[in-house]
């Protein structure tokens, strides 16, 4: 299991990608907007979304749980 | 004078206009969004009124809104600030309609201002210098070898059809010419389908510098100098400082020439300021003209002891402008950008303001949108305060700078005085000696 965690606070612009689908290692997975600036996320690893742990519009703080990867 | 001012804005630059207003006695409104109940501009405003939730598109955006508190509250005057609609000529208009008076300048010279190209058009028929270049396709090779001994070398060759520096080449000297357009010709067609090709003048390390004028409504225009601006990231500027290190008495006096000619013949009333680009040889190129005042405005008030809100609001309300003559620099100003980020990955850092003490002192002047106890939300621009430093010459501000920038606290918050701190301790950066290039290059090395 691989964790993809936010790397700034900010609220999610919007989710790229949804449970079930395949994904590959270095992939946007979803776009943080913080303070004027757009920052996509990456997955740090191949496999398939096991969960979206988060909704458009929703604050993140730096570090929190954005999606879970079953390798 | 008028009777009532809404600041239609907030952070640091509301707190700095209803500063400016409360010097000539006017009573302030402020409005805020849902996330910014607290902010340090609705303390200090006689009312405030909450305008809507935390984006901007729904609160400090929405125009109607906005001139409906005006209206109801028996304001006169509203001021802009600097970015949100500060440069949005259908606001000014908006204003003017509802008999309200907008602080800056009329709807026409912002639209005039606002498209670049048609800026650079405007400025270059009153003779302002613009970046050389051609407004045509080459020909072929004698052709460029022409326009390019026409516009002085290095010139810069790019694809009409492009963007995005796709296919650029500089080329230092004649003889490298003919390789450089079959190359730059090659690239065009691969990536764009169309093989033109054009020259400009390249500039490899310029400087960014700018001038402060300000233009009543009797149609008398001032400069108040120049402010060095290069010391950027992603077009952001970070450190400002007047006078530019680099500007000897003669260039500041033709800058200062072009810029009070190019206002003059916009009919320009209110403050505005002319940035330019300049090369190593101390030409000067046209950029844009901000229709509003400039977040590094500080710098210029400390050298020349102008209060520019203050002559913004007199301006607006048809005063004449009060320059003394004959007025000169005194000492040397610099301003270091307070951002909420990390110093590490310039990423923005939104979080709690823990604690926050800035020494006082001669020469320190700090205008700031937060206070300890403040979050600092998302929503915003990074920006939350502005260190500005007055010393009797460049070295004495650089001085206390780096001291005062070694004991402020600010808790709790990630931001960027460690970048500011190695930025104004660097050799280079104290021998003047710099570019736009600058801090990339720095941040590249590992600070």
């Amino acid at each position: 299991m691989e964790k993809v965690y936010a790397n700034m606070a900010g609220i999610v612009l919007n989710v790229l990608v949804k449970a079930g689908e395949k994904i590959h290692d270095g992939q946007e997975v979803l776009t943080l907007e913080s303070m004027k600036m757009e920052v996509p996320v990456q997955s740090p690893a191949g496999g398939t979304v096991k969960e979206v742990k988060v909704n458009v519009g929703d604050f993140v703080n730096e570090g929190d749980e954005l999606l879970v990867i079953k390798k | 004078m008028f009777k009532k001012l809404l600041v239609a804005n907030r952070g640091e630059i509301a707190v700095r206009v209803i500063k400016g207003a409360k010097k000539l006695d006017i009573p302030v409104v402020a409005i805020y969004s849902e996330a910014d109940a607290q902010a340090p501009h609705v303390g200090l405003a006689d009312e405030a009124f909450l305008i809507g939730p935390p984006p901007v598109a729904q609160s400090y955006l929405q125009m109607d809104k906005i001139i409906e508190i005006a209206r109801e509250s028996g304001v006169d005057a509203i001021h802009p600030g600097y970015g949100l609609l500060s440069e949005n000529a259908q606001f000014a208009r908006k204003c003017a309609e509802a008999g309200i008076a907008f602080i800056g300048p009329s709807p026409e010279v912002i639209t005039a201002m606002g498209d670049k190209v048609q800026a650079r058009e405007t400025m270059k028929k009153v003779g302002v210098p613009v970046v050389p270049g051609m407004e045509r396709p080459v020909t072929g090779l004698e052709d460029a070898l022409a326009a390019a001994e026409e516009i002085g070398y290095p010139v810069l060759l790019k694809a009409a059809a492009g963007g995005g520096g796709i296919g650029m080449q500089a080329v230092q000297q004649a003889d490298e010419l003919a390789r450089a357009l079959q190359l730059c010709q090659g690239r065009a067609q691969a990536y764009f389908g169309d093989n033109s090709v054009y020259l400009e003048k390249y500039f490899a390390e310029p400087r960014h510098i700018e001038i402060q004028v300000l233009g009543d409504t009797q149609g008398n225009v001032v400069h108040l100098f120049e402010r060095e601006c290069s010391i950027q990231r992603r077009h952001q500027k970070v450190i400002e400082e007047a006078p530019s290190p680099f500007v000897d008495p003669e260039m500041r006096a033709r800058m200062g020439e072009v810029a009070v000619k190019a206002a003059k013949s916009l009919g320009y009333v209110g403050a505005g300021t002319m940035e330019f680009l300049v090369d190593r040889n101390k030409n000067f190129y046209f950029l844009e003209m901000n229709t509003r005042l400039q977040v590094e405005h500080p710098v210029t008030e400390m050298i020349s002891g102008v209060d520019l809100v203050v002559e913004q609001i007199r301006i607006a309300a048809g005063e004449s402008l009060n320059i003394p003559a004959g007025l000169s620099i005194r000492g040397h100003a610099i301003e270091g950008r307070i951002y909420a980020e990390d110093p590490q990955t310039l990423m923005p850092a939104p979080g709690p303001v823990n604690s926050l003490e800035v020494p006082e002192g001669e020469g320190i002047r700090f205008d700031c949108g937060v206070t300890a106890g403040y979050q600092v939300t998302p929503f915003y621009d990074p920006m939350i305060g502005k260190l500005v430093v007055w010393g009797e010459d460049r070295d004495q501000a650089i001085r206390r700078m780096l001291d005062v920038l070694g004991r402020i606290k600010l808790g709790g918050l990630k931001n960027n005085i460690p970048l500011l701190q190695s930025v104004i301790s660097n050799e280079q950066f104290q021998r003047g000696e710099f570019s736009t290039v600058f801090l990339t290059k720095l941040l590249e090395r590992g600070n």
